[in-house]
């Protein structure tokens, strides 16, 4: 017992030695071993747009903008500074001197330029090109009737100016997700279609080697213009590894992070175990799980209706089939995103109140419906709770269990999916703005065939606020912006065009030797890890 | 024999035509819009029309299917939808991972069914038959994710002799190749027992025994080769039995080859990964039954081929 007691409080005493107290005092060099289930697609900025390819290719690449590690918070990357015309349109970048791409050439405004013509065009088959459609002439290049945005010019080597076709307060995160970053020409065009396999940008880490199917080694870039970042020398990412295997070799130290999480079937037996109670990380998620009720389909056109859908879902037990990985739902906006209201509790639980709505609504009896649903576990077992929910206030609902892609097909109907539950397909923010919660899922834009606005909810009025609240560009209104955008999710809630369940949480596991604070481990924005903020105890 | 080898080509060119047939009309049937895939959810309507234009997705099916053929015969493949690279490209780099497996499942299941058929064909109707017959019906009737898992479990997480999963060294091989290689070896031990036993009943090794030869001597000298002739035209075949194996066995070890790319594949629905190679196993298994063909006449005689 002596023993153990000391032995314990050796370790307490290496711990403290061994943690920094400081950003500062870190020290550079050590390596990490990330395991994927999935080989890497793409690490081409255009391109990539998965969970396991996004914070690589931050890592990778650089932007103008990026976020504060492990928080939301914008601050300029490649941009030194900037610059916001009055009226909102014109974005003004001044880039940063000295920044090399890993080939060694010095990047210059021209390629920002190249990047963002290169992103939109159609050949280059982004799926991104969307998110800058408030350039001054994306549609033109969307069109392919130009081959260069006419909103982008280059004043000179290190300035870049951006005009819009219209006010964007979102347009800063724009130019900080990946889509935005920053590509040398030379090695784009040398690479052609297999840039991606090759990619050479400015960022953090430059990639070492890939073999397909096997692993990818990033070293960490010696010339990196932020000091003492990034923390590890070299990062190796092994991939085809079953998330229970990367499990396994994670507990046996042979491993630092499982990529893919902690596999559903171990999660309770982690979670549980005091052992790993320390190196076992949560951490929200921009996402929203919810019902849609299209509203050009009867009886959801009636309030009352969507409201007795709103108080007839118990929330908590679908949270509990899913072992508790997520926190109950009362609005659109996850906590995580600015706007979110802390003062709103939205719709009780409440059946008999549930009842009593329906029966305002002449449907005392109850009716029959159809609730559709991804197919892929957990979410044929969500919606039979939501199933027996419904029935319960005497709402019929049969179930619609078919392949991702049918569902969003007959979301995109306007008289096809009376419900649906929208698990495994929708919501998850691109970026940490409310606005991208809004115009396709429930603004009348996506409220089109082929839209992603399931719930045909259209309303004018909050459309013109939307527009109101995205045209304060000045980052001084940033309080009143948010505040705006509050008000409106709020109204959506008033019109219940959606029954909110829950917002999912993330889980991560970080091996002992791995040092940082728990933010960058789930950073809401470098998904799934900010690898550039992690560092190695051993060498400190 | 030069006629017999034209024809089996043919026939074999036209199994394949009719597999790649198969295997589109499957993939082009399934629901997944690979344009909208590819273009993302924040793509127009127009941005996705572009696409589908682009990969050729708006044309008739046969027209979609004769591009396909078009490009197999110069050795095309396609490029898949989202791992953004030549299909040809995936599945070479990593095709030794699947061969070196496959070859140690073949030294897995001839070592460990043909001792087990000998023992038995030996020691016929005693309990060392018995049980090791039950073995062999095990090996046979086991679902190979199931095997796999339990020798990891066993070997790799509670004794840690082995590494858990991953390619590189003799270690990583062992697991896998015995996963792989269990049911072969239930199939080699049932067939060598009843060669064993059949060839230990002919007149030439009573002729043997007569002449004196030492029980050994007769064992190893005269009755195994002629027993083993039977079985080793087998090999051939089990080709098809490993293609059906490495998808589940590849996946469970983290082993690089062919089928850990199509289980992803098939996840992930990226039809011309599934279409490559689904044509790469089915050339592999006609290939595999033309050669075990060839050699059958090699060693039976009694075998012509027409």
């Amino acid at each position: 017992m002596k023993t153990a007691i000391w032995a314990g409080a050796a370790a307490l005493l290496a711990a403290t030695a061994l943690t920094p107290a400081l950003a500062d005092e870190i020290k550079q060099g050590g390596s990490m071993t990330v395991t994927y289930k999935d080989d890497v697609s793409t690490l081409d900025p255009a391109i990539g747009y998965d969970w396991q390819n996004w914070s690589m290719i931050k890592s990778l690449f650089d932007g103008l903008m990026d976020y504060e590690p492990g928080t939301t918070n914008l601050m300029p990357d490649l941009a030194e500074s900037y610059e916001i015309s009055d009226d909102g349109t014109v974005f003004t970048f001044k880039l940063r001197d000295g920044v090399t791409f890993h080939n060694g050439r010095a990047l210059t405004a021209e390629d920002v330029k190249y990047s963002l013509d290169r992103v939109t065009n159609p050949a280059t088959q982004s799926p991104g090109a969307g998110f800058f459609g408030s350039i001054k002439g994306f549609d033109a290049v969307a069109a392919g009737e130009a081959d260069s945005l006419e909103g982008v010019t280059v004043v000179d080597p290190l300035t870049v100016k951006i005009e819009l076709s219209r006010p964007d307060a979102t347009f800063l995160h724009v130019m900080a997700i990946n889509f935005s970053s920053v590509v040398p020409k030379e090695e784009v065009e040398k690479w052609g279609a297999d840039f991606g396999k090759h990619p050479v940008g400015s960022g953090a880490f430059s990639l070492e080697d890939w073999t397909l199917g096997q692993k990818l080694v990033f070293k960490r870039n010696e010339n990196y213009w932020r000091a003492g970042v990034p923390r590890l020398d070299e990062i190796t990412f092994e991939v085809g590894q079953e998330p229970i295997v990367a499990l396994l070799r994670l507990q046996r130290g042979e491993a630092d992070i499982p990529g893919d999480g902690i596999p559903p079937a171990k999660f309770l037996e982690v979670t549980k175990d005091p052992q790993y109670k320390d190196l076992i990380i949560e951490g929200g998620q921009l996402h929203t799980g919810y019902v849609t009720m299209n509203v050009k389909m009867p009886p959801f056109e009636n309030l009352n209706v969507r409201k007795a859908v709103n108080m007839a879902i118990n929330k908590d037990r679908v949270v509990r089939i899913i072992n508790g990985r997520a926190v109950p739902a009362n609005q659109p906006l996850p906590p995580t995103m600015p706007g979110y209201d802390t003062a709103y509790e939205g719709y009780p639980y409440d059946p008999d109140a549930a009842k009593a709505l329906l029966a305002e609504a002449g449907l005392a009896d109850g009716f029959e419906t159809e609730l559709y649903v991804f197919n892929t576990d957990p979410n044929p077992r969500i919606a039979q709770s939501i199933q027996a929910d419904l029935a319960a206030i005497g709402i019929k609902a049969e179930i619609k269990a078919l392949a991702q892609a049918n569902v969003i097909a007959a979301g995109g109907e306007p008289d096809q999916a009376p419900m649906i539950w929208s698990g495994g397909m929708a919501w998850i923010a691109d970026f940490p703005d409310p606005s991208n919660f809004y115009g396709p899922i429930l603004g009348c834009d996506g409220a089109v065939k082929g839209g992603w606005n399931w719930s045909w909810y259209c309303n004018e009025e909050l459309d013109k606020q939307a527009i109101a609240a995205d045209s304060m560009t000045d980052p001084a209104k940033k309080t009143e912006r948010e505040e705006a955008w509050r008000k409106i999710f709020i109204s959506v809630m008033d019109d219940a065009a959606w029954a909110p369940v829950f917002h999912e949480q993330r889980f991560t596991m970080r091996s002992e030797r791995l040092g940082g604070p728990d933010a960058i481990f789930v950073d809401p924005v470098h998904i799934p890890v900010n690898y550039d903020y992690v560092w190695a105890k051993d060498v400190q | 024999m030069a006629g017999y080898v034209l024809r089996r080509v043919l026939q074999s060119l036209m199994i394949l035509i009719g597999i790649s047939f198969l295997t589109f009309i499957l993939l082009y049937l399934i629901p997944a819009d690979p344009a909208r895939q590819i273009a993302g959810r924040s793509a127009s309507a127009q941005t996705v029309e572009n696409i589908r234009e682009q990969l050729g997705l708006n044309l008739p099916f046969y027209e979609q299917y004769l591009r396909y053929l078009s490009g197999l015969v110069q050795g095309d493949l396609g490029r898949s939808y989202l791992q953004k690279t030549e299909v040809g490209t995936l599945i070479w780099s990593r095709l030794p991972a699947t061969l070196l497996l496959m070859l140690g499942a073949i030294v897995c299941e001839l070592v460990i069914g043909l001792t087990m058929g000998l023992i038995a064909a030996l020691k016929r109707n005693t309990a060392t038959d018995t049980s090791l017959m039950v073995l062999s019906f095990v090996g046979v009737s086991s679902p190979q994710f199931v095997i796999g898992i339990l020798l990891l479990y066993v070997f790799a997480v509670q004794l840690g002799w082995f590494p858990i999963g991953g390619y590189g060294t003799f270690m990583h091989m062992v697991l896998p190749s015995l996963t792989l290689g269990f049911l072969g070896a239930g199939w080699y031990s049932r067939m060598m027992r009843s060669s064993m036993i059949d060839v230990l009943r002919q007149d030439f090794i009573r002729t043997a025994r007569a002449k004196g030869l030492k029980r050994w001597q007769v064992l190893f000298g005269h009755a195994l080769p002629n027993a083993l002739l039977p079985v080793i035209a087998m090999i051939g075949i089990d080709i098809g039995l490993f293609m059906s194996g490495i998808v589940v066995v590849e996946s469970v070890f983290g082993w690089p080859g062919i089928g850990q790319l199509a289980w992803q594949a098939i996840q992930r629905v990226d039809i011309p990964i599934i279409m490559g190679v689904t044509l790469v196993s089915a050339c592999a298994i006609v290939l595999g039954n033309f050669l075990a063909d060839l050699i059958a006449p090699l060693i039976d005689p009694r075998i012509k081929l027409r």
